[in-house]
């Protein structure tokens, strides 16, 4: 039997007060995530138990018990508060998958910071564009990555503090600091900060279609979600080695590559390395995973490389898997049930909705393709895009909308009010995507209701690229909408008109690629460019993104007179 | 050739993919994609250094992670292309 039990019974009787009993949330007056995530596991008399187990590129394993993730996270926290770092300062997290980026998450909210995990794959312009907003004082990085702060340094003055936690103090730069975990002195025990329920915890940037992206700002409160999702739909049971595939940088990396497995009390598994399939096969065998949650688009290539690389492995430890990110096609869950004997169970959350909202359940009969039914304590419909009034009709498209107020909804955007706003209507959260709803409940995910692209699962905004296409020297206008893609599910394409006195050339086609994978990010440069002489565009003068999307998409452009009249 | 071909990857991949002041050693047997140096997005830019470099079209099925992954295997697969 599954940790959820019987669906329908769970939904009906529902409350998250179950969550918060299993975990005696806010017993004491603590809510603080970090205090959850390792002293009361080890309190609860596991800090034997293993919490982690990292491997590197070249196969090399350290090994962290729950007492260590204790004790490191609070030689963490303690040095945030050595250097002046106060309750509420933002500090970003900026390196690859290394340990210290999973327990510096937890020092910095035991001593009532704001985590903010970037993705350390993120060029320069995408890194200051959310430093400068969340007015960072602190980043924690490593030698690989401090020169892109160091580029971008002197524009940020709130930027108190350079951490490199890789480097001795002589290999470093200006007033960058060293800081080596395993190397600093051992802290039994942390005064770790009361913070409340509703007090600030993780700040995560995500992009929308129009301005920059946006912090989505979430409280301690979410774990309450974080932990019985975890349990519920990851299915996680004590005895579990999970895998989480996802990078921290982004949502599915914290709530369910930290927060959810370890308030659980679980052994999680991380991978520093690319992409490779036999070895990511020989990982599952290795630690004899049991649990494991990744990404349609790392199914997708899994598929590529053929059932018979998974053969050459012992990969039956593998008891559930879960995926998320974008929509999980029909073929990979029907390849997965025959690759690994089970199939892929598909879950659908994003950044705002701080932990899975709407997925199919261990035990629940899959429909190859479905997103699943709403998470017991999330009313989910899918609503009119005029009115946002609930579709009664099942089969008919329509805007996902839930009813606000579970506890791992983002509390705002950071410094962003208005935007925050704008995504409630009628009482309803609108997620932006589009799904209907079948007679049985189970929702179909159809696309995007926006021009944000959402690119092997990670959303990257049509404006970002855009302006950073601008910055190149010989952009003139550009557009940039995501294409159809096998894989990735789209990918960006640019179109772009040059300057006079540009010519179209193979070394110019390179040079825009790699302009904005180093500005922004490998995700959001351009798959592919198509030279244009001009854009087509409103009468006010917007570029009609839309209407380039449909093109690619192969849609009926219809009537453009409205699009022209945007 | 072959040298030259070698040289030319290696410098492309040292100049777009590392930071400057970055300590690492690129050989020819230098994992790039699997060891992350290169993740599988920047692989396009890879992709199309290449096809425009040798005026070649590589098709999908052949752009694999593996055949990324370290200079010798692009030069192998550059030789599916007459490219030596």
């Amino acid at each position: 039997m599954s940790n959820i039990g019987f669906y329908e019974e769970r939904y009906k009787n529902f409350d998250w007060d179950i969550s918060a009993k299993e975990l005696q949330y806010g017993k004491d007056g603590m809510f603080n995530i970090g205090y959850y995530c390792s002293d009361r596991i080890v309190e609860k008399g596991s800090g034997d138990k293993l919490a982690l187990i990292w491997q590197g590129f070249s196969g090399d394993v350290k090994r962290y018990t729950y007492q260590d993730i204790k004790d490191y996270s609070n030689v963490f926290a303690k040095f945030l508060c050595d250097l002046g770092i106060a309750v509420g300062d933002r500090v970003c997290i900026f390196m690859d998958r290394l340990p210290e980026l999973y327990i510096s998450f937890l020092g910095i909210l035991k001593m009532g910071g704001i985590t903010q995990p970037l993705f350390s794959a993120f060029g320069e312009d995408a890194l200051f564009t959310r430093l400068d907003d969340a007015q960072t004082k602190a980043i924690f990085t490593t030698k690989k990555h401090a020169g892109k702060i160091r580029r971008i340094r002197e524009k940020l003055p709130a930027l108190k503090h350079v951490i490199v936690v890789d480097a001795d103090q002589e290999a470093l730069k200006g007033d960058e600091i060293s800081f080596r975990m395993d190397k600093a002195e051992k802290v039994d025990e942390f005064n770790i900060f009361k913070a409340g329920a509703e007090a600030p915890s993780v700040l995560h940037y995500t992009s929308g279609t129009t301005g920059k992206p946006k912090g989505a700002m979430h409280v301690h409160s979410s774990i309450l979600a974080q932990y019985i999702t975890a349990k519920w739909v990851l299915d996680i049971e004590p005895d579990d080695t999970y895998w989480c595939t996802a990078d921290p940088g982004w949502v599915t990396g914290t709530s369910y590559g930290i927060i959810g497995p370890w308030s659980a009390g679980v052994t999680q598994t991380v991978l520093d390395a690319g992409f490779n399939s036999e070895k990511w096969y020989a990982f599952i065998d290795k630690h004899k995973i049991t649990v494991w949650y990744t990404a349609p688009t790392a199914i997708r290539l899994l598929m590529k490389d053929g059932i018979e690389a998974v053969r050459k492995y012992k990969l039956n430890s593998l008891r559930h898997l879960i995926s998320v990110g974008e929509p999980l096609n029909a073929e990979a869950v029907i390849w997965s049930q025959e690759a690994f004997g089970k199939p892929f169970h598909d879950s659908y959350w994003q950044t705002e909705t701080g932990a899975i909202v709407i997925t199919n359940y261990p035990g629940m009969k899959i429909k190859p393709g479905s997103m699943g039914k709403p998470f017991p304590g999330i009313t989910a419909t899918v609503v009119d895009q005029k009115t946002f009034q609930p579709i009664e009709n099942s089969g008919t498209v329509g805007l996902i909308a839930l009813k606000p107020g579970w506890p791992s909804m983002f509390r705002t955007y950071w410094n962003n009010k208005a935007m925050y706003d704008t995504k409630f209507k009628n009482n309803w959260y609108i997620c932006g995507d589009r799904a209907s709803i079948d007679s049985e409940g189970y929702f179909w995910f159809v696309g995007r209701d926006d021009d944000v692209i959402n690119t092997g699962g990670h959303l990257v905004g049509p404006f970002e690229i855009e302006s950073a296409l601008l910055e190149h020297e010989a952009v003139a206008e550009s557009a940039a909408v995501g294409k159809p893609d096998a894989v990735n599910m789209e990918v960006v394409k640019a179109f772009v008109a040059l300057k006079p006195g540009y010519e179209v050339t193979a070394d110019l086609e390179l040079s825009i690629m790699n302009f904005i994978r180093k500005k922004l990010s490998p995700l959001a440069m351009p798959q592919e460019i198509e030279f244009v002489q001009s854009l087509p565009k409103t009468r006010s003068g917007k570029i009609m993104r839309r209407l380039l999307r449909a093109k690619e998409w192969g849609q009926e452009i219809g009537d453009i007179s409205t699009l022209e009249n945007d | 050739m072959s040298e030259d071909l070698k040289n030319l990857i290696i410098d492309y991949v040292k100049h777009e993919y590392l930071e400057e002041d970055a300590d690492q050693e690129v050989t020819e047997n230098t994992p790039l994609i699997s060891s992350g140096i290169v993740d599988s997005f920047s692989m396009v830019s890879l992709k199309t250094f290449l096809e425009k470099k040798f005026n070649i079209k590589i098709p999908d099925e052949k752009a694999t992670p593996e055949a990324f992954d370290t200079v010798n295997n692009m030069i192998n697969l550059l030789k599916e292309f007459n490219v030596t």
